[in-house]
């Protein structure tokens, strides 16, 4: 099990020349990863969502301060571990396609995600998750600005599964891909959960992560709401335990109160 | 998420401040010039004071760095030529800058003047910076105008670039647009808006092209197109001493380009510190 | 792809001519005329019939312009005129020098290079780590050290004290050029090379730290991080790639300040080679030669910057596709 005791992050930065100062960006960030769930984490962009993802494989920027535990399977997760297991067992799927390096065939930036992973033969490793999902022959082979962006979102996936990790962080996966991709890709994701992985779903699309969570952590402003398994989102969200889940949760576009639950949102936002 | 963050200001003790460096290495540089302007008239006799009975010293304590072939101490005569390249440094870096903005200005007058000036920045650039120097002191027949004058045109091209980028840049930003939308004079405009943002540029961009054209007078003067050679410029103290390496007067080879190193190596960094504190942007060069 | 070189080769031409025309001015701007500089101490020994007929020859006396379109055409025939330092045609004294030059120009364009690449990815690999640091404080001393002296200090450690090196020229005197053999001329060539690839280095070196903090800083380098590469491995992997182009770039388009650092070392070294032939065409105004020798290296310049733009077209994938 992967657990996030009460984590908070502060930035610091100068402000004007001379005077420095603090800005809290996370506090009191707490949740739990099981193996074979995909665990929604749902917040609007500029919460820090991904911020609290770098905490998790321990690469955050140099002017940050992290306070609170991690832990893993029983035993404190610290920055040696993460170190250790970072690619092995915990892997992330990046939000930006710029992540992707544009100078390397996207074949061999797998091969070497693999290998970064331990794989024996990272070549085949990475020929059998990109074949997975549907990249083969000429396009496995193509510079990244050659693919489009659904397959360059697949090709992350592959980076991240060539490896074989238990754990998966996927950064907003499906961010700016049209619904039949978008589908494919969670699709995915839902598979390798059952598959017996642990997968944590980081994405401001409620609607979209509902459809293969199991459950949902909502987020804002630098912290977790609530966490409440997928049915709650039901109804009109008596389920739910924060107004802002609910507001949240109206808010989406196929529920009758679309009118009143946005304008709620937007108060709380 | 601006609303709910906290945002925490603590002011710092001075101590912890990494920029207090900054500051601190630029008061010693002050005060290491002002001590060199007050020392000039007892420097200026001890240098040109010739000792016949001390010719070729290695370093003492009478004289630190050594004397020369007519036993003058090479101390003085070092920190002569570092004033004299602090002079020579300060005129050139002064009249680069006002020709890298006069040409910035030039270039956002119209596309046509911006080709030709781009046209003049690749010829400059095209030709090697020494053949330049050594074609202008030659033309001006050299001495200490020549090559302040050669140093100031062969130095603005680079800074010429990031003004009129940066000019180009204000012309169409909002506030100035706005500005002369509501029919502000085109001085008005100039004054508070445009010299205003790039005064810094002008700043930093002068007092880095200083330590370069220090460098680059005692270059000029090193193969005797430059100062004559009765001044004690570093370029002349170091032409003299090829003569004398080859006997292992070394203290005449060493110390004054050390000097010279140091002088350069405490602008240029002075220069790149302060830049730093630009808008990232500009930062990039 | 044509249409670039076209224009590539249109702003060439018309740099080369500004280059021309500026020099030549300042070449008519100078108070020294160039026929007593032609005649030198034999200007006793001159009627002034004799200088006259000189001037008349040379077209001294016609108006600038016209002397401009004169010596251009001279120029278009190849005629670069005669130097009366080396008493020879200017062509051939610029060949001969520049073949001199040439093998030091060349070594140390290579030393800096590779050797400030390697240090600079190096430095860049962790910042503000101790080889950052040091990496740092070398690159930024060079970079502020005087060539010139930096070569009286090689001259006077390596060849004064140790006398591993001979201290002056391109070969023991009295000897002519084409009876040495290879192993002279390089022990006569290794310390001016080596001195002139340290001093290239800072430039190349520090270019390639920025862009290496640059990449190390970036997506790919934490995704990189994410799945358990290890610094080195990112530096060599992905920083190198992406730092290659613009340190090979920026090499290509510093060749001017190589040409000046040839310059001065060879005077330090009295090595014959064209830094040298400058040197003495502007301390003893040889006009003709010192104007061809402007050109000359503004054409050797120009021709690496314009390398140094067309770099990126031919190596970056990313623009490779545009070109085909």
């Amino acid at each position: 099990m992967l657990e996030i005791r009460q984590l908070a992050l502060d930035f610091l930065c100068y402000r004007g020349l001379w005077h420095s100062e603090t800005i809290a960006c996370l506090h009191d960030v707490s949740l739990t990863l099981t193996r074979g769930e995909v665990h929604a984490v749902v917040g609007a962009s500029g919460a820090g969502k991904s911020l609290m993802a770098q905490a998790l494989i321990g690469l955050l920027p140099g002017n940050t301060r992290r306070r609170g535990e991690l832990w893993l399977d029983g035993e404190p997760l610290d920055a040696a571990r993460q170190a250790a297991l970072r690619g092995q067992q915990l892997a992330l799927i990046p939000q930006s396609l710029a992540a992707l390096d544009p100078l390397v065939r996207s074949h061999r930036q797998v091969a070497w995600a693999a290998q970064r992973a331990g794989a024996a033969a990272p070549r085949a490793a990475a020929e059998r998750a990109l074949a997975e999902l549907g990249l083969v022959g000429d396009s496995a082979r193509r510079y990244p600005h050659q693919l489009s962006g659904g397959m360059a979102r697949r090709v992350l996936l592959a980076m991240a599964t060539a490896g074989d990790a238990e754990w998966l962080i996927a950064d907003e996966p499906s961010v700016g891909l049209d619904p039949r991709h978008r589908d494919g890709v969670l699709d995915q994701l839902r598979r390798l959960a059952d598959a017996g992985k642990g997968v944590l779903l980081i994405t401001h699309d409620l609607r979209h992560a509902l459809r293969i969570a199991d459950r949902v952590t909502v987020f804002h402003a630098g912290t977790t709401l609530e966490t409440a398994p997928a049915g709650a989102f039901h109804g009109r969200g008596e389920a739910l335990a924060s107004d802002y889940a609910r507001a949240l949760w109206r808010a989406l576009p196929d529920n009758d109160f679309a009118r009143p639950a946005a304008q709620e949102a937007a108060q709380f936002a | 998420m601006s609303g709910a963050a906290q945002a925490k200001t603590s002011r710092l003790v001075l101590r912890s401040n990494p920029r207090l460096g900054l500051a601190l290495g630029a008061l010693a540089l002050l005060v290491a010039l002002v001590a060199l302007l007050i020392a000039q008239p007892t420097l200026a006799e001890r240098a040109t004071a010739s000792d016949f009975q001390a010719r070729l010293q290695a370093p003492v304590t009478d004289h630190w760095f050594g004397t020369d072939v007519l036993g003058r101490d090479l101390l003085a005569r070092t920190l002569q030529g570092l004033t004299l390249s602090l002079w020579v440094g300060t005129a050139a870096a002064l009249l680069g800058t006002l020709v890298a903005l006069g040409l910035a200005a030039l270039a956002c007058l119209g596309p046509r003047a911006d080709v030709a000036v781009g046209l003049l920045v690749d010829s400059v650039l095209g030709l090697p910076h020494l053949i330049l120097l050594i074609l202008i002191a030659f033309a001006l027949g050299g001495g200490t105008q020549a090559v302040i004058i050669a140093v100031a045109l062969t130095h603005w091209p680079s800074l010429t670039r990031v003004l009129r980028a940066e000019l180009l840049q204000l012309r169409q930003a909002d506030y100035v647009r706005l500005s002369r939308r509501f029919g502000k004079s085109r001085g008005y405009i100039i004054r508070h808006h445009l010299l205003p943002a790039l005064l810094p540029h002008c700043l930093v961009g002068g007092l880095l092209l200083f330590p370069h054209a220090i460098l680059h007078e005692a270059t000029l003067t090193f193969l005797g197109f430059g100062l004559s050679p009765g001044q004690p410029a570093i370029g002349v103290l170091l032409a003299e001493s090829l003569r004398y390496l080859s006997a292992g007067y070394w203290w005449l080879g060493v110390f004054p380009g050390l000097g010279l190193l140091l002088l350069v190596l405490a602008f240029d960094r002075l220069g790149n510190a302060l830049r730093r504190l630009l808008p990232p942007r500009e930062a990039q060069q | 792809m044509i249409r670039l070189l076209g224009r590539r080769l249109l702003r060439l031409g018309a740099v080369l001519g500004i280059v021309a025309l500026a020099a030549f001015g300042l070449m008519q701007a100078s108070p020294v005329d160039p026929v007593d500089a032609y005649l030198g101490p034999q200007l006793a020994q001159v009627s002034p019939e004799q200088r006259t007929l000189i001037a008349e020859r040379w077209g001294v006396d016609q108006p600038a312009m016209q002397q401009f379109r004169l010596w251009l055409g001279n120029l278009m025939r190849g005629e670069l005129g005669w130097s009366r330092v080396y008493n020879a045609p200017v062509g051939e004294v610029i060949g001969t020098r520049f073949l001199a030059s040439l093998p030091l120009l060349a070594s140390a364009w290579l030393g800096a290079t590779l050797f400030g690449f390697i240090l600079g990815v190096v430095a860049g690999t962790r910042e503000d780590g101790w080889a950052d640091r040091w990496i740092r404080r070398y690159a930024y001393t060079l970079a502020s050290t005087p060539t010139f002296w930096l070569a009286i200090l090689a001259l006077l450690l390596f060849s004064v004290t140790l006398g591993w090196t001979p201290v002056c020229c391109a070969g023991p005197a009295g000897v002519t050029r084409d009876e040495l053999g290879l192993a002279t001329r390089l022990h006569h060539l290794l310390l001016p090379a080596l001195t002139l690839s340290l001093l290239g280095v800072a430039q190349i070196t520090l270019h390639t730290r920025a862009r290496m903090l640059e990449l190390m800083r970036s997506e790919i380098a934490l995704h990189a991080f994410a799945q358990g590469a290890s610094r080195r491995e990112v530096a060599w992997r992905h920083g190198a790639r992406h730092a290659c182009l613009p340190a090979l770039t920026l090499a290509f388009a510093s060749l001017g300040e190589l040409f000046g650092g040839v310059m001065l070392v060879e005077q330090v070294f009295a090595y014959p080679g064209l830094g040298r032939a400058t040197v003495e065409a502007g301390l003893r105004s040889d006009v003709p030669l010192l104007l061809a020798i402007a050109l000359f290296t503004a054409l050797f310049v120009s021709l690496g910057n314009a390398l140094a733009d067309s770099l990126y077209r031919l190596v970056d994938p990313r623009l490779r596709v545009v070109c085909q």
